[in-house]
């Protein structure tokens, strides 16, 4: 019997060669004690070498390995954004109690790890290699979580992602193996052909149905759409900050690469069947996220609630189906992780300033004492909430116009009434950041200062009560930096986040051609 | 020169941000006043008959269908000069008694100058929809962090209500805009130029949710009666100079996006709400006024009164004829230039008495006759006497109203008896009655009087020649007023046969009210 090997194309694989060596690399030198110190610059410059390649292979549309990766404008554009996401949680690491407790090559060999999942993950292009791509991606998130190792929070927050990760990836595998008993195939291309060739019959068959709801469950989990969202909240506010950053956006984009392709390639034939179903889950989402995250006093419990609406209106871009829905959901995430690189920088910062507090109450009088700081999240506010001049709102209209475009009118409004609802939250941190807790001296009646006094005393009750344990332990903790706000390594990303943010909302046109070479990527199968 | 006109005051604000704080106030009025100047010079240059000028016209976002453009005509260059106008003293105003973090304040103030003349300039629905988003941004801010709490309403909340209310209009036109050029290119090549959506044309079934949702934004931006809900917290809450702009020209804002977006794009629909609108209107016109004659706040005075006189500005819109747009025109112009003076004579009073409660006030006219003066030019064109350019609007407001529902007419005319009551009542009880102990009647000093008193002068020069700008914006105004009817056909054709004269209006001030009379 012979075999033919498959042809390998160097060139395309060369993003997963660059970081599978520098993952290598990074986990050695940890054990000599003279370079252990370069571990995070080294991670770094792996994560250049990997964009290199990326921007190298722009405009490649090729198969890889025999058809079960593929490389295209989707893949290069998620795998991009992907890759800056990490390359900001490394720097956010830096002077984290968790990169230090677990060992920082340990730390930093989990995200490279987590990260070539993820890139696999953008790339993957048969059910095989969508499993293990997922799996390379979940299972260092999972250790990365627990990292905090004195902190209870962090333990219980790598154990829960741990097993509700695990319930959907079972859940997601159940129905990838339905789906390939129905078209008889495992490649993207090959199921969809096998379903079209099938016919109705195939289509309607439940075995099928049952495996396409799977899938989309599954996946659920992985970008946290609501009703499956329910671990988000926690898992974010638990885990590291770095991490929570990383898992906020870097996981958001692979999991919507791979969502978009598996939905829009290998599934498109029965989309009469799935679309319903993903536009309910969209709405119930964006309600579900926006309403959630009215009430929390957590900066990342509230990230965690926002991040579950926002995937609502990502998913909008897939129910609709077309090439513009791709091209507004691609847009929409390059927004998304400049807005929320630039929150999390600041909650990192004001993490370590003020005693590993992410509560809102924490950044009251932030816009008068440290301007620098306080912009920065001030814009990814806004921006998060969709208004100009930022990215936030071109993003928003992006999808609105995509909705609208495929006849799905309902969904655009769902978008803008979830967005009035967002604006009550977003608003109150940028409140809380500008203006003045304390009533004005003067002026007042006694009625009045007293109502104020009233206010002011609910207000410092939740400072008492709602404030974090720090550290258990140690008194003085060690890793709180009253300067945090002058690191270079926290602050620059923070304000070029927030400068991209700006930009690509005054000058939209780069970010939206970027965007439709993942389109152009679908074009063969979507309208 | 409409591009230097536009971001003329935003840059002057990054510099005031940017220069040591003693500068900022320079820097930001240097800004305010060029940008004054500019749009002067586009007046001098303006053809009323020459339909759109000075555009500029280039792609934006190509790929979403999305130009940058921009135009002035008829209809929008008062509002224009309005704007550049009364920014100026706002900033003087503020200038004169200092502000904490100038460069911050100043910075806000010129880019809310920079939205505002980006509405009213945008001829692409989509630019025009940003800008009208972007307008709140700055005042969020500015009322936010220089505001005060007030009887117990702290300024987050009152800034809060202000900034959702408005945003949900404003999402809601986002939705109708996109849905405007998707349904109007019908599969073609999208645009959303406001020119090319109104010779397309929208069908008639999409019209009717499309308007609703562009009413919705419009309507809070006024605010008319039932959407009102956050102007009496906010307006309480924001500083004084900030809040004469708000007032005099944000306020505009949503009467002109009837005129420039909803009438043309969607005539159908226009026709078919007409009654509905004019309902609304009567109501904020009735309840606008019942409110300004029983509150005490000098605040709320104004603020009741402007939802009363944005009543009359959309009545006059959807009287959809000549004689009523032309008159919602020159309202909208009058309303902006006697409200600055009116909120900056507040602050002054405020200063002299300590209070901006009726209550505890009075007497001040006693040594302080030119402030007094002032005061009552503000008053008299406020409650719209004969003489004043503000009478020959309601003048025109009401015949165009006239000719389309006589009810509606009467009865809002009765809005014009309850101007004189509550304008007189707030002169009367601040400058005469007995001076109560603490209050200082003390006459205003030059430099703010250097900085009130050319407003008052506008409203002067603009009562002795309306046509000023009835002649300037009747072309663009009649023009649109008829392709409601173009495009909707045989509708009220009694309604459209009757327009006014245009050579009315400077004996429309002998002319004495019978329109008053008729209550």
């Amino acid at each position: 019997m012979s075999f033919d090997s498959p042809t390998i194309d160097y060139a395309g694989l060369s993003p997963i060669i660059s970081l599978t060596a520098g993952l290598v690399v990074v986990v050695l030198v940890a054990v000599f004690d003279s370079v252990k110190r370069f571990g995070p610059a080294l991670a770094l410059m792996t994560l250049a070498v990997t964009a290199g390649c990326l921007i190298w292979q722009w405009g490649t549309e090729a198969d890889l390995v025999a058809g079960v990766l593929r490389i295209d404008g989707l893949a290069i554009t998620l795998s991009l954004l992907v890759v800056v996401s990490a390359a900001v949680a490394i720097l956010l690491s830096r002077g984290d109690p968790a990169s230090a407790q677990a060992g920082e090559s340990d730390y930093l060999g989990l995200l490279l790890g987590s990260v070539l999942g993820m890139v696999m993950l953008t790339q993957a292009n048969n059910i095989l290699t969508f499993f293990v791509a997922l799996e390379l991606l979940s299972i260092p998130l999972y250790a990365l979580c627990g990292t905090n190792l004195r902190r209870r929070e962090s333990l219980e927050s790598g154990l829960k992602y741990l097993i509700v990760g695990s319930v959907g990836s079972a859940t997601l595998l159940y129905g990838l193996a339905m789906i390939y008993g129905g078209s008889g195939a495992t490649g993207f291309a090959e199921i969809s052909q096998g379903f079209t060739d099938g016919g109705s019959d195939l289509l309607n068959d439940s075995l099928v149905l049952v495996g396409v709801g799977m899938v989309a469950v599954g996946l659920s989990f992985k970008v946290s759409i609501a009703p499956f969202h329910q671990w988000t909240p926690d898992v974010y506010q638990g885990a590291p900050t770095p991490v929570t950053t990383f898992m906020a956006v870097a996981t958001k984009a692979a999991a919507f690469a791979i969502f978009t392709r598996f939905f829009l390639v290998a599934l498109i034939p029965l989309i009469d069947q799935w679309d319903v179903i993903l536009a309910a889950l969209a709405a119930t989402s964006i309600v579900v996220g926006n309403v959630g995250a009215l009430g929390q006093n957590s900066l990342k419990r509230m990230l965690g609630y926002s991040g579950i609406a926002q995937a609502g209106y990502m998913l909008c871009g897939i129910v609709v189906g077309t090439q513009a829905g791709v091209d507004a959901l691609v847009f929409y995430l390059a927004a998304y992780v400049a807005m929320n690189l630039a929150a999390f920088a600041v909650i990192v910062i004001q993490e370590r300033r003020t005693g590993f507090s992410d509560n809102i109450a924490s950044l009251k009088g932030l816009g008068r004492e440290n301007p620098a700081v306080a912009w920065p999240l001030t814009i990814a506010m806004l921006a998060l909430a969709g208004l100009p001049p930022t990215a936030g709102f071109i993003g928003k209209l992006y999808l609105i116009q995509a909705t609208i475009e495929a006849d799905w009118t309902w969904l655009g409004v769902m978008i803008a009434v979830g967005t009035m609802i967002s604006l009550a939250y977003y608003l109150r941190v940028v409140a809380t950041v500008w203006m003045r807790a304390e009533p004005a001296p003067g002026g007042q009646t006694t009625a009045g200062a007293s109502a104020a006094a009233a206010g002011d005393a609910a207000e410092s009750a939740i400072d008492a009560g709602d404030l974090p344990p720090a550290i258990a332990g140690a008194a003085p903790n060690p890793f709180e930096d009253p300067e945090a706000g002058r690191r270079w390594y926290l602050i620059g990303p923070a304000i070029l986040g927030a400068a991209a943010t700006i930009f690509f909302g005054v000058i939209p046109q780069p970010l939206v051609e970027f965007a439709q070479q993942a389109g152009n990527a679908l074009a063969a199968y979507v309208s | 020169m409409l591009n230097s006109i536009l971001w003329t005051p935003l840059i002057f604000g990054l510099v005031a941000m940017l220069v040591p704080k003693r500068l900022a106030p320079w820097a930001a009025g240097t800004g305010a006043v060029i940008t004054l100047a500019l749009a002067v010079a586009v007046l001098v240059g303006f053809d009323p008959d020459g339909g759109m000028q000075y555009v500029v016209d280039t792609d934006w976002i190509p790929g979403l269908g999305i130009s940058y453009s921009l135009g002035i005509d008829g209809i929008s260059i008062f509002l224009v000069l309005l704007t550049a106008l009364a920014w100026i003293p706002a900033i003087a105003f503020t200038a004169l008694r200092g502000v904490e973090r100038p460069g911050l304040f100043f910075l806000m103030l010129a880019a809310g100058e920079t939205a505002t003349l980006g509405a009213f300039l945008a001829q692409d629905l989509i630019l025009f929809v940003l800008f009208f988003d972007l307008m709140i941004v700055p005042f969020y801010f500015l009322f936010g962090i220089w505001g005060s709490d007030r009887d117990g309403v702290t300024v987050q909340s009152a800034t809060l209500k202000m900034i959702i209310f408005t945003l949900i209009g404003s999402l809601l036109m986002l939705v109708a805009a996109i849905a405007a050029g998707v349904i109007a290119a019908d599969g073609g090549p999208l645009t959303f130029s406001i020119a090319e959506l109104t010779e397309k044309g929208l069908p008639n079934g999409s019209q009717n949710w499309i308007f609703w949702f562009f009413a919705a934004a419009f309507l809070v931006k006024m605010p008319a009666f039932p959407l009102h809900g956050w102007m009496p917290d906010s307006y309480r809450a924001a500083p004084l100079p900030a809040l004469a702009v708000f007032s005099a020209v944000l306020s505009k804002v949503g009467a002109y996006g009837f005129l420039r977006v909803v009438l043309p794009i969607m005539p159908d629909a226009t026709e078919l709400f007409q009654t509905a609108m004019l309902v609304i209107a009567l109501g904020s016109i009735i309840y606008g006024s019942f409110m300004a004659f029983t509150r005490f706040d000098l605040r709320l005075i104004l603020g009741f009164s402007s939802v009363a006189q944005l009543g009359f500005i959309t009545a006059g819109i959807f009287a959809l004829n000549e004689s009523g747009s032309e008159g919602a025109v020159l309202q909208m112009v009058n309303h902006g230039l006697v409200v600055v003076p009116a909120f900056l004579i507040v602050a002054l009073i405020a200063e002299r008495t300590g209070s901006e409660e009726l209550g505890p006030m009075g007497g001040l006219a006693k040594r302080a006759p030119v402030f007094a003066v002032i005061f009552l030019i503000v008053t008299m064109a406020t409650l719209a006497i004969p003489a004043s350019a503000n009478f020959i609007g309601e003048f025109f407001i009401l015949n165009g109203i006239w000719q389309t529902d006589i009810a509606i007419a009467i009865i809002a005319s009765s809005g014009v008896v309850w101007a004189a009551f509550y304008a007189l009542r707030m002169y009367q009880r601040t400058m005469h009655d007995p001076l109560p102990e603490g209050a200082d009647s003390r006459e205003i000093s030059l430099l703010d009087a250097l900085v009130v008193v050319p407003m008052v002068l506008c409203v002067v020069v603009l009562a002795f020649s309306p046509q000023l700008i009835i002649h300037s914006s009747e072309p663009a105004v009649a023009e649109n007023v008829e392709k409601v009817f173009d495009e909707a056909g045989a509708g009220s054709t009694a309604a459209y046969a009757s327009t006014a004269e245009p050579d009315e209006s400077p004996h429309g001030t002998g002319d004495p009210g019978h329109e008053e009379g008729s209550e």
